[in-house]
């Protein structure tokens, strides 16, 4: 049996973990073969791009070596995917080789398109990278204080994400003493300030407290640097001084040059996680078109229930478990407190009042990451 | 030519299903119909509001057991 793994992010790498461990045996006597392919030999933890923008982490502490991640059994290879042949069971990569499966596990994960927002990419500052997060600490750093408004593309990795920069961005300038020379407004897509009806219910009355303006129902339509102006779909606009933009987000573009999925996100089954028509093809993470955060939790979760199933059709020839849905994200309420959101497709989030344990327990798990991409934790 | 396609949000906390339908909206052209199931019943009234504050068109909203189907004609 031939299991290739296409991406080397979150969920691409727990699953080939955790498939390398349950299967070590057959992999052993040759029995299973073990592949992933990856487009880079570094793999970076996403999330600390957040402590970046506010000077608590160097891009540095982000990344370790994939190869350093991975059980000793998977065969890696740096050499991306050009073209998925799935009638065949072959997929092209970028060196030439072609490689055959009869499982094949898609986790290539997605991308920034902040180019699709005219005036996006020379107006606003993002933290959705490593040069733009240095680059946008360096303006809070150099900022003195007007106008900083965040506005909210569609759709966006880490939906909690505009919440927790708020946060930090408030702590941040009480700190620098220019607070009070700050006025701060939050925009937000739909009709509540967050897309989570609890959090909105949470996030309000603490953005109230902070002296947040909001504005709701507002879609990045286009950006004028020149006049330093953000407009709106719905019709309205925003002066700044400094503005922070979440950019829209597309799946990779091998998915769409393939003609796998509209946007680059693959229709995918939402149990049993493979791709609508291929029961040989599982596809997790940031991939799939689900209703489900686009969050290295969710393809955490994924890849569990991934991994487990297609250890058990090489044990007993069926997959055991279904996906439910479950995401738990962490939410940094500041420098000093946070909060969580745990749910999934049958239950809501239940907020709990943001606390100091849990931001140390985020700040213990920025380390525990690389444990758990290994299928440990 | 104008298409219709069908977008299950259903049981979706995050991104939630008006954010689920702005996504597919952008992605659509001019004409087409988009149909959103949600089994939140805020969506009920939620995206008629952003529907109408955008300028796109309502087809129609109901409620078929406990989902709601909300068909929307992409105007601009």
């Amino acid at each position: 049996m031939r299991i290739l793994v296409v991406g080397g992010g979150t969920g691409g790498t727990i699953v080939a973990n955790n498939l390398a461990r349950r299967l070590s045996a057959e992999i052993r006597n040759r029995r299973v073969r073990l592949t992933m392919l990856s487009a880079s030999d570094r793999h970076m933890y996403q999330p600390g791009l957040l402590y970046v923008a506010f000077g608590q982490m160097t891009p540095d502490q982000l990344y370790r070596d994939q190869k350093s991640l991975l059980e000793s059994n998977i065969d890696f290879h740096v050499d991306p995917v050009e073209k998925f042949m799935l009638d065949q069971k072959k997929v092209l990569t970028k060196s030439g080789k072609t490689y055959d499966y009869d499982i094949l596990v898609i986790a290539t994960g997605s991308r920034i398109v902040p180019e699709t927002v005219p005036g996006m990419v020379e107006g606003a500052e993002t933290f959705y990278s490593e040069e733009t997060a240095v680059k946008l600490f360096k303006k809070l750093r150099d900022f003195e204080g007007g106008n900083i408004a965040l506005v909210v593309g569609v759709p966006h990795k880490c939906p909690i994400a505009p919440v927790e920069f708020i946060f930090s961005l408030h702590d941040y300038l009480k700190m620098r003493g220019i607070r009070d020379k700050t006025h701060i407004k939050y925009h937000y897509p739909i009709g509540r300030m967050h897309t989570i009806a609890n959090v909105a219910t949470w996030a309000k009355p603490e953005f109230e407290r902070m002296g947040i303006e909001i504005e709701t129902l507002f879609n990045v339509k286009e950006i004028d640097p020149e006049n330093n102006v953000v407009r709106s779909e719905e019709g309205t606009e925003t002066q700044y001084d400094l503005l922070v933009a979440i950019p829209p987000h597309k799946g990779m573009e091998v998915i769409e040059q393939n003609n796998m999925g509209d946007g680059g996100w693959i229709p995918t089954d939402r149990y049993k996680l493979t791709m609508e028509g291929r029961d040989e093809v599982y596809v997790l993470g940031d991939t799939t078109n689900l209703p489900v955060s686009k969050t290295g939790s969710a393809a955490h979760f994924e890849a569990e229930v991934v991994a487990e199933n297609i250890a058990s059709i090489v044990k007993i020839g069926t997959p055991v478990r279904d996906y439910d849905g479950k995401v738990y994200c962490f939410i940094e309420a500041g420098h000093d407190r946070a909060t969580y959101a745990m749910f999934n497709y049958t239950t809501p989030p239940d907020l709990k009042p943001a606390s100091k344990p849990m931001h140390w327990f985020k700040t213990a798990y920025n380390q525990m990451y690389w444990t758990s991409v290994r299928g440990l934790l | 030519m104008s298409t219709n396609k069908v977008i299950d949000a259903c049981g979706s906390f995050c991104p939630g299903p008006l954010m689920e339908l702005i996504t597919y909206m952008k992605q659509a052209s001019v004409g087409d119909t988009l149909e959103l199931l949600s089994t939140d019943e805020g969506s009920a009234a939620d995206v008629p509001e952003w529907v109408a504050k955008v300028g796109h068109e309502m087809i129609s909203s109901e409620n078929v057991d406990g989902v709601w189907h909300l068909k929307i004609r992409k105007a601009k």
